[in-house]
């Protein structure tokens, strides 16, 4: 069996959630091509190897993430590996590639996808639903299958080894789609859904002057920092920090919710945390029933103590 | 500009979520279904506002039952010039995306506007589905949308950030917060809703190519373990030795 990954290239480096996607391919069984675009080097995609991928195809000409163009790519390697199975994350640019690329292999498509396959009776895979309030397990009954997975769903292991690159070539038509301006919150965290810790502030914080207490938390933790929708909707922060139904949906190892009461729309996009840590004066807040660990008390004395408790713990571990 | 708004049904988002039939079937037992929130909020609000200040039709198209007729209503009471619905069991997105492409082929569009995603399925899966059945450009994850003449400025939404484009019409897109603001229908649009036409369509034959086996609830979680606030040594360590997360 062959099994395809496409995985995006930034600037340094493959996406994490892209690394995912390809442990996920490995442990399909089979042999693992990635394909991806743009300016990497040699010697940086041929350590997606360590991931369990044999060969990376390379298209050189792409260098930017026009769908309509990553899609003819995508299908295109597809068809030149042979391969029954394509996978790649359900981040913003997967939800945009993914679905096209099913269309055009004929290929059925489950998204959200959170854990390996079970074969026992076909091929069925279980996958987030209800806003995260439920699992749906999703059948796939065409012979060719799209994977989209939620990122933070599977953990990127290496199991050693190098891939071959290899450039490829494909008719990629024309990009529908100009991009006029790019703005991206520059900085070395992690961004929003791959994070693996989040600190997410919410309206007990009671202004944005004083954020540098969530900051500084997020900073000592190498944590990236997130909000709730009344944060974003007031303007206190960005809207692309803003989790939750409406917002970006996160499963991060860590989520630390300060100030936030946990309204039903809140945790639909976070309950998919591993850890749930929840700060708030109000101990009747709905949050504390989600939680797995909570602090009653005030956030402006708690973050301080909280962010120095992290440091002294940090200084041991070195 | 002649504008489709794919519309979806879905379970209020306060209702209970539950299963019957041995998991196979959403409990619809008390739950009030409203039109999908991005497809309304979002995709159909700004549809109305750009045929408002600039002429032309805003029509929304269905794929569903007799059932979901009342949402249909309740978005031409929000404006909406027509609606349509292609009669068939939603089966899967694939099978959804290729009756609205067929309609939309024939209808010929400028824009074909979908919510980002349902809050049910959360596939966030049709919208690009319909795209390339119909060799069309897709706006994933819009967040605002100008048009002037035949050419469309957005921003959407991308890892990190925001992306500002520009694209030529026809195309399709996916609505995000941000977009348009909620409209409330008022008696008038609700009157008016009752005799506006909403054509009811044969679907085109396609086996769907996915199928929900079952359902399941998350695992109730263990109690929430309180620490004291004066001592965050505590939380740290078991966020260290317990939760392994640090």
């Amino acid at each position: 069996m062959s099994v395809l990954v496409f995985v995006e290239s930034k600037e340094n480096a493959v996406a994490k959630a892209g690394c995912e996607a390809i442990s996920y391919a490995k442990k399909l069984g089979g042999d693992v091509t990635v394909i991806t675009n743009g300016s990497l080097g040699e010697d940086v995609l041929g350590t997606l190897g360590e991931f369990g991928a044999s060969k990376v195809l390379v298209n050189r000409e792409l260098t930017s993430n026009n769908e309509q163009q990553l899609t003819r790519l995508i299908t295109a390697a597809a068809d030149s590996v042979g391969a029954s199975i394509v996978v790649l994350a359900q981040d913003q640019l997967g939800k945009a590639v993914g679905p096209r690329v099913a269309v055009k292999l004929s290929a059925g498509h489950a998204s959200s996808v959170i854990a390996l396959p079970d074969t026992s009776s076909g091929f069925a895979v279980k996958t987030n639903a209800f806003s995260g309030k439920a699992f749906a397990h999703v059948a796939i009954n065409s012979d060719k299958k799209v994977l989209s997975l939620m990122p933070n769903s599977f953990a990127a292991e290496k199991v050693g080894g190098q891939a071959t690159v290899e450039g490829f070539s494909a008719d990629l038509g024309g990009a529908g789609i100009t991009v006029k301006e790019t703005k991206i919150q520059s900085g070395d965290v992690a961004p929003l859904p791959e994070a693996e810790m989040v600190v997410s502030g919410g309206r007990g914080l009671k202004g944005p002057e004083n954020w540098n207490l969530v900051e500084d938390l997020a900073q000592t933790l190498g944590a990236t920092t997130a909000c709730s929708r009344p944060v974003a909707d007031i303007g206190w922060r960005p809207h692309h920090e803003h989790v939750g139904q409406t917002g970006i949906a996160i499963r991060p190892n860590l989520y630390i919710a300060v100030g936030i009461s946990g309204a039903i729309q809140h945790l639909a996009g976070v309950n998919g945390s591993k850890t749930i840590v929840v700060i708030n004066t109000d101990a009747e807040a709905p949050f504390f029933k989600a939680a797995d660990y909570g602090v009653v008390g005030d956030a402006f004395e708690v973050l301080p103590k909280l962010t120095a408790a992290i440091e002294k713990f940090k200084a041991f571990q070195n | 500009m002649k504008l489709l708004v794919c519309i979806s049904k879905a379970p209020d988002t306060t209702s209970k979520i539950a299963f019957t039939d041995g998991n196979t079937k959403f409990d619809e037992n008390g739950v009030q279904y409203i039109v999908n929130p991005y497809d309304e909020w979002y995709a159909l609000v700004r549809a109305l506002e750009i045929v408002e200040a600039s002429g032309g039709t805003v029509t929304t198209i269905t794929v569903g039952t007799e059932a979901d007729n009342p949402v249909i209503r309740k978005a031409l009471a929000i404006g909406a010039n027509e609606a349509i619905r292609i009669d068939a069991e939603p089966k899967d997105p694939f099978f959804v995306a290729k009756q609205i492409a067929e309609h939309a082929k024939e209808g010929g569009y400028d824009i074909v506007l979908t919510g980002k995603e349902t809050i049910n399925y959360n596939g966030a899966q049709v919208g690009a589905m319909v795209a390339e059945f119909l060799d069309q450009p897709f706006v994933s994850l819009a967040t605002k949308l100008d048009v002037n003449g035949n050419t469309a400025t957005l921003e959407r939404d991308v890892s990190g950030g925001l992306e500002v484009v520009e694209v030529a019409t026809p195309f399709v897109l996916s609505a995000a917060k941000g977009m348009a603001e909620q409209r409330i229908p008022n008696m008038r649009g609700i009157m008016a809703a009752r005799t506006k036409p909403l054509n009811v369509v044969a679907p085109v034959e396609l086996a769907a190519l996915t199928s929900v086996i079952n359902y399941e609830l998350p695992n109730a979680k263990a109690e929430c373990k309180y620490i004291d606030p004066e001592n965050m040594e505590e939380l740290v360590e078991l966020l260290h030795n317990e939760a392994k997360v640090i």
